[in-house]
């Protein structure tokens, strides 16, 4: 029996649907311009922009160390991975050799900032695909990381604390005494968190074999960080080409293998934060037991005025590949800083990955790949 | 026994009173005392409801707002008055219709919905003796007048003029209707045991036997399916796919606000009444106490005294103790499961549970016949 | 593979200059298809990441300069390439070989005004569809008004 739709009998239109800027879960201010056909998806298109502050044009106007708040605001869930990002690639630039002390601590406090951004992804995953609570529990966790920032910087959520050729403020005086309590009281939450929503049968179906992405395309995107990880290559900058003091501590850098549907679902992907977040503890761990002494403002710089030069520096942020493009004309204030973002690639895969799904399934894509608009829009 | 309805008029036909005025007063002071049941249990309902929630996610929930005495601040009952306060902002709220919807059909489409569940109010007793009306076909006119609430979401998705209400109004469309089947198919059980179709004759039965749910393992599966089937019915989720948050902001709710909203939510917590009701009522012995069933004849394990629990009074606190048990799970479930999508929804009403709901009724029927 | 030999692959190819110092390869854009298609189909260098496309002005708004930058995951060499460009001049788009170009290529034309010619959907991506000029030139100004609303220059009051 042919059950093909005979379209000279039927007329079937197609929706067109806007998940708005304003959405629950959008993610930010984001909007999707969503072609569907019943529930089914057959084109989505991305429409970003919204959140755009003329980051790149400001930079052209500000002198190198009053740059460092300005990249704190790009990912604002992680902003200690822009200014470090930002950091690494003035310092290229000016060929700064920092204390022993700097990188440590440097280490510690990007660790820190992974946990708690994978936290967020974690959440607000959960959250899209219907269950609340582990959102609830997340944010709880992370404030206390959060507390842990205060205490050193005296900000919650945008430190403008990795500056270039140091960081702004030593350690505060129980710093690693409380990270200690941190990390072994985080320890039992993960195992809290894989009970509730990891093993969780509901979870699973929504979620695996949902938004496959293979690996050719994932590539072919630019998509780095956890969402390319999941697909099942493994390619983390830590390990790869590794910046600052990576090279010295032990980790493993986890990829998806399809364990419960497909290599590269919408599970891998929130698999692989689940486990980086257990592999940043022990980054944090191995980084604290040698921490050396030191003063955190010896290599700082007075005035920061690079000689003539571009450079291209790759960074490892929480999301993805953070690229910092810096042209100096030897004055103190850059000629054209550009920053290529992860979340921009990242995004960019939806319109391929996400078609032929359903609309639930359109909002489990999208908050698997993880994407802060700020960094996106700039 | 007699019915609410039937004793107000007889005891007001002593009175020289117009018969016309005596039936509108027979209809009216019913039709209160449902409204205010109602309206009572939304109250205490949502209450609870936010307090489990926050307990749940390592929260405490609200706890400012005070009433008659009772102050906020520190003790976990602070925030007994947070309902209160919310009926009265939703009452003096703006009323907003949007541009181009329907006017008409927004405006009907919340009483739609209030009078499926008020009408159900109608033939559901309370205790031995406390019944609004006496239906001879108990059973039956509950789960029918269940089905009128779907006509109610589907008007107001539609009517709303907004593509995502509409979604959510066909996804309810859908779903409700799937689910009354296994509802249905899980009720019949008890009538083909009982033989009776009418609630009194179900208790009694299950007073001279055994609660149902325990008759034997297939009553017990289907009593899972019936519990899970309700869950469905009433939009909770794992199955509140029709007013998913994250998805469709508030589904088919989207463009209501103010008192319209309200009788929204009072629809929705007076069907988890419901439906909690006759699941204690058909399953697990309704306005019974427990304790008749620990009493074994031969082993004299509770006191004489506690088996005089019984009666009017005790019946109605045994009814709403088994129904709160019941609303508590379906709390518990929504704070801690993700939601299902809509094709694994269906998925799993007409492949799973229709199925095994059919073979129950035939195995339960065979296991009647041998025991 | 060091950059030396990478050129060595590509120098058949005619307007191809590499410049040791700052190690960067200078790509004319007639040759620019040419080399990226030996990027992504020789083994040997396989650049299957294209990192990033910045769009440069050269100082007076006539000409620009687009760097791109390559990795490759199988042998983790990364190069750097440029193609110099007056205002007029069209870069052929790399959307086809690399999808990150497509985005990319958008970003630049809505900051730099360079156009791409091949690519999928060249239109702004960050600014709205309506808006004129390309902020990120040097000789950019701000309008007087957008939408009748006025864009105001004088900020000492607030300032």
């Amino acid at each position: 029996m042919d059950t093909t739709l005979d379209k000279s009998i039927v007329n079937i239109d197609e929706m067109v649907l806007n998940m708005g800027p304003q959405h629950p879960s959008t993610h930010g201010v984001l909007r999707l311009k969503i072609h569907t056909d019943g529930e089914v998806v057959s084109k989505i298109e991305p429409i970003i922009g919204y959140l755009h502050r003329c980051f790149e044009k400001h930079c052209e106007n500000l002198s190198y160390e009053q740059i460092v708040p300005f990249t704190d605001r790009c990912d604002y869930l992680a902003s200690m991975h822009m200014d470090h990002a930002y950091s690494i690639a003035v310092e290229k630039l000016l060929d700064i050799e920092l204390p022993e002390r700097v990188e440590y601590i440097r280490v510690i406090i990007a660790e820190l900032q992974r946990i708690a951004s994978h936290l967020v992804a974690i959440g607000t995953f959960g959250l899209d695909v219907g269950a609340i609570t582990p959102f609830t529990w997340t944010i709880r966790d992370r404030e206390r990381v959060l507390d842990l920032f205060e205490a050193l910087c005296g900000a919650r959520l945008l430190y403008n604390y990795i500056w270039p050729g140091g960081v702004s403020h030593d350690l505060s005086p129980k710093f690693i005494q409380r990270t200690q309590e941190f990390l072994d009281y985080f320890e039992t939450q993960i195992f809290e968190y894989n009970e509730l929503l990891t093993g969780n049968k509901i979870f699973i179906e929504r979620t695996a074999d949902v938004g496959v992405m293979p690996a050719e395309v994932a590539v072919n995107f630019g998509v780095t960080g956890p969402s390319l990880r999941g697909s099942g290559v493994a390619y983390d900058l830590r390990k790869t080409q590794p910046y600052s003091i990576y090279d010295k501590f032990e980790f493993n850098v986890p990829v998806g293998e399809g364990t419960m549907g497909t290599v590269g679902d919408s599970w891998d992907r929130y698999w692989v934060r689940m486990v980086e977040m257990e592999e940043s503890i022990k980054i944090i761990r191995q980084a604290m037991a040698s921490l050396p002494d030191g003063d955190v403002h010896a290599a700082m710089p007075k005035k920061i005025r690079p000689a003539k030069g571009d450079v291209y520096s790759r960074y490892e942020s929480a999301r993805g590949d953070v690229g910092i493009y810096i042209q100096s004309n030897g004055k103190n204030v850059p000629l054209r800083l550009k920053m290529r973002s992860p979340a921009f690639c990242n995004l960019s895969v939806l319109g391929e990955i996400g078609e032929g799904w359903m609309i639930s399934d359109v909002i489990t894509i999208l908050g698997s790949l993880d994407i802060v608009l700020g960094e996106i829009d700039r | 026994m007699t019915s609410i309805v039937k004793s107000i008029i007889n005891s007001f036909q002593a009175f020289p009173i117009d018969p016309f005025l005596l039936a509108v007063l027979a209809i009216l002071i019913p039709g209160i005392i449902i409204f205010l049941i109602m309206a009572v249990n939304a109250l205490i309902a949502v209450y609870f409801e936010r307090k489990v929630s926050a307990f749940m996610q390592d929260r405490l929930g609200p706890m400012e707002v005070g009433i008659f005495g009772f102050k906020g601040g520190k003790k976990f009952w602070g925030g007994i008055g947070q309902t209160f306060a919310d009926a009265i902002k939703l009452l003096a709220k703006e009323d907003i219709i949007p541009k181009d919807a329907d006017k008409f059909l927004m405006v009907l489409a919340p009483f739609i919905i209030f009078t499926g569940a008020f009408l159900t109010f109608v033939g559901l007793p309370i205790s031995d003796s406390l019944v609004i009306s006496n239906f001879n076909i108990g059973i039956f006119y509950i789960i029918a007048m269940s089905s009128v609430g779907v006509i109610g979401i589907i008007l107001a998705g539609w009517s709303s003029n907004n593509k995502w209400s509409l979604y959510g109004a066909m996804r309810a469309a859908a779903q409700m209707i799937s689910y009354e089947i296994p509802i249905a198919l899980s009720l019949i059980l008890v009538v083909l045991v009982s033989g009776h179709l009418d609630i009194h004759g179900i208790v009694q039965w299950q007073a001279d036997n055994r609660w149902f749910i325990l008759h034997s393992p297939f009553a017990f599966l289907g009593f899972v399916i019936y519990f899970i089937s309700v869950v469905a019915e009433t939009n909770r989720t794992p199955f509140d796919i029709p007013e998913a948050e994250s998805e469709l902001v508030a589904g088919w709710m989207t463009e209501y606000s103010g008192f319209r909203w309200a009788l929204f939510f009072l629809s929705e917590y007076a069907n988890m009444l419901i439906v909690a009701f006759v699941a204690s009522i058909v399953f697990l012995g309704g306005w019974l106490s427990p304790f008749q069933l620990i009493d074994l004849p031969f082993i004299d394990i509770l006191p004489e005294s506690w088996l005089v629990l019984d009666g009017t009074i005790f019946g109605i606190f045994w009814l709403f103790m088994k129904a709160v048990i019941l609303i508590f799970c379906m709390m518990w479930f929504r704070w801690t499961f993700p939601r299902l999508r809509v094709d694994q929804l269906m998925y799993v009403c007409w492949k799973i549970f229709i199925p095994f709901a059919l073979a129950n009724v035939i195995l339960v029927s065979i296991w009647e016949l041998i025991f | 593979m060091d950059l030396n030999k990478i050129f060595d692959s590509i120098s058949f190819i005619d307007g191809v200059k590499l410049n040791s110092e700052a190690n960067i390869i200078f790509v004319t854009s007639a040759s620019l298809l040419a080399v990226a298609d030996k990027f992504k189909n020789d083994v040997n260098i396989d650049f299957d990441f294209l990192m990033c496309i910045t769009a440069l002005d050269n100082g007076d708004s006539k000409n620009f300069t687009i760097a791109y930058n390559f990795h490759s995951n199988k042998h983790n060499h990364s190069v750097e390439i440029r193609v110099v460009v007056t205002d007029d001049e069209e870069v052929p788009s790399l959307a086809n070989i690399w999808k990150t170009a497509d985005w990319h290529e958008r970003e630049a034309y809505d900051m730099m005004g360079i156009k791409f010619y091949g690519h999928p959907d060249l239109k702004r991506i960050l600014l709205p569809e309506d808006w004129e000029g390309f902020p990120l030139r040097k000789d950019y100004k701000v309008a007087d008004y957008y939408h009748g609303v006025p864009i105001p220059k004088d900020k000492s009051y607030w300032e």
